[in-house]
């Protein structure tokens, strides 16, 4: 039985190369911690800001659930640290707030390989093959040895990755963890967003047909519709549905099929598509 | 088990049925002069499930989808084991307690193989088959397994985006596509 998880939004860093505060700045019209927040809320439980004990007051932290920092000036693991002091039964889905490019696939491959009898599970750098601690899962069992990691002086998550027990995972989408730390690489990354969305429009509306099994075509009252849709991709008309039918099975639940063949949340969809959500299945 | 139903021959080598499964034909299907070993393996529904009773279940099917990876994991079995056939028959559609639900077959030359083909299938079919079952209880109630209690503990959360409600069900719950009910 795996700890239930909570997520942490680490943004309390001071943000000094790229001279404004990383949460605030602005991706595709949402602030890169509302962005991030987004993503999380869907997987977790609960999910939390890490801040400084000195950004309590700031509003766009404030809005949200925050997490303060235990011991000042720890950097990235006094956030992880906090956290599994204040819930050391939780294992803990930490997210960094400059990943521009994470994505709904790359989560759901961290839960879907998810080693919750190690400390940890991360992802290695498409960079340089080290693990990348700001896209991880921590398990309650990391508590102590963080403890003592920061009792020994240490600081750095890479390094406690490295010589703990983590589950090390490929990323399927190498971009996806490419952080920005300056001006110049906020301006790339916004070109990038901007180039893909102007390659990816709102779709125009179009109709696709829905199809609805078990529990979600009880609750959506049909086993097939055809709707009017601008969703682009899977994960769009989901939210959409979501809405409009008061489904309550999450993303992370479910699996996607297009035309009758399994698929995955970012399959871009065309007119005449046959959609389906898979709930969890139960054969046999 | 009535084995007159006509609607219930198998055709492919994985096959979705809403009569009651014919085993006898199922097991014809793999009759083989070079094959000395022959595994079956029946999931029948069963009268309890998690502390409730059970009274009857009721089977729902992607059909299209089932199909193309029923044949995946048929194939995979005969690759992985060097099977000569293999088998598989599953219901849809309401059925009483003590009905086979599930019907997976082997044969092979020797019977090692035939076992392992056997528990290969019917492992790959619980986790990976779209199919979903619905649990009527003695009690009244009747509940989607692997997805009602995940569900209710999300019923209020606007998706995704609300950041002030306290949601309560724990993920291990939710990535319940690991769960599985063994009628064995």
């Amino acid at each position: 039985m795996s700890a239930p998880l909570k997520g942490l939004l680490l943004a309390g860093g001071h943000s000094r190369r790229m001279q404004r505060d990383k949460a605030t700045i602005d991706y595709a019209g949402r602030t890169a911690l509302e962005r991030s927040l987004a993503l999380l809320h869907p997987l977790v439980g609960e999910a939390f800001v890490s801040i400084r004990a000195d950004q309590a007051g700031d509003p766009s932290r404030a809005a949200h659930a925050c997490l303060p920092d235990l011991v000042p000036d720890l950097g990235p693991i006094g956030g992880i640290h906090a956290a599994l002091h204040s819930d050391p039964s939780a294992a803990w889905l930490v997210l960094a707030v400059d990943l521009p490019f994470l994505d709904v696939a790359t989560l759901q491959q961290l839960l879907a390989n998810r080693a919750p009898q190690r400390l940890a599970t991360a992802f290695v750098s498409s960079f340089d093959g080290k693990p990348e601690p700001l896209c991880a899962i921590f398990e309650p069992a990391a508590r102590a040895p963080i403890d003592a990691w920061i009792a020994a002086g240490q600081r750095c998550p890479r390094a406690f990755l490295a010589r703990h027990d983590a589950q090390l995972l490929e990323l399927a989408n190498p971009r996806a963890l490419d952080n920005i730390n300056t001006g110049e690489e906020y301006a790339a990354a916004q070109a990038q967003l901007a180039g893909a969305s102007a390659a990816e429009p709102a779709a125009a509306p179009r109709a696709l047909t829905v199809q609805y099994f078990a529990l979600l075509r009880e609750q959506a009252g049909r086993s097939q519709e055809t709707i009017e849709t601008r969703a682009a991709t899977a994960r769009e008309l989901y939210d959409e549905l979501c809405a409009l039918h008061r489904l309550t099975l999450l993303p992370a639940q479910l699996r996607v099929a297009v035309n009758e063949e399994f698929s995955d949340w970012s399959r871009a969809l065309a007119a005449g598509d046959r959609v389906a959500f898979l709930p969890p299945v139960a054969g046999g | 088990m009535s084995a007159a139903s006509p609607g219930a021959a198998p055709r492919g080598a994985f096959s979705l049925s809403d009569q009651p499964l014919d085993l006898a034909a199922l097991r014809a299907m793999l009759a083989d002069p070079h094959c000395g070993g022959y595994a079956a393996f029946e999931g029948w529904v069963r009268n309890h499930n998690e502390g409730q009773q059970v009274l009857r279940l009721e089977y729902e099917a992607f059909a299209a989808l089932c199909h193309s990876e029923g044949e995946r994991i048929l194939a995979e079995a005969r690759e992985r084991f060097g099977v000569q056939g293999v088998v598989c028959a599953h219901r849809v559609g309401l059925l009483a307690l003590g009905d086979v639900a599930v019907f997976v077959a082997a044969a092979a030359a020797h019977r090692d193989e035939a076992f392992r083909a056997c528990r290969y299938v019917i492992d790959e079919v619980k986790h990976r088959l779209p199919i979903w079952k619905k649990e009527h209880y003695v009690s009244g109630d009747s509940g989607w397994v692997n997805c009602e209690r995940c569900a209710t503990a999300h019923a209020d959360h606007g998706h995704g985006h609300g950041h002030d409600n306290g949601r309560a069900q724990s993920p291990a719950e939710e990535n319940s596509h690991e769960h599985t009910h063994d009628h064995e």
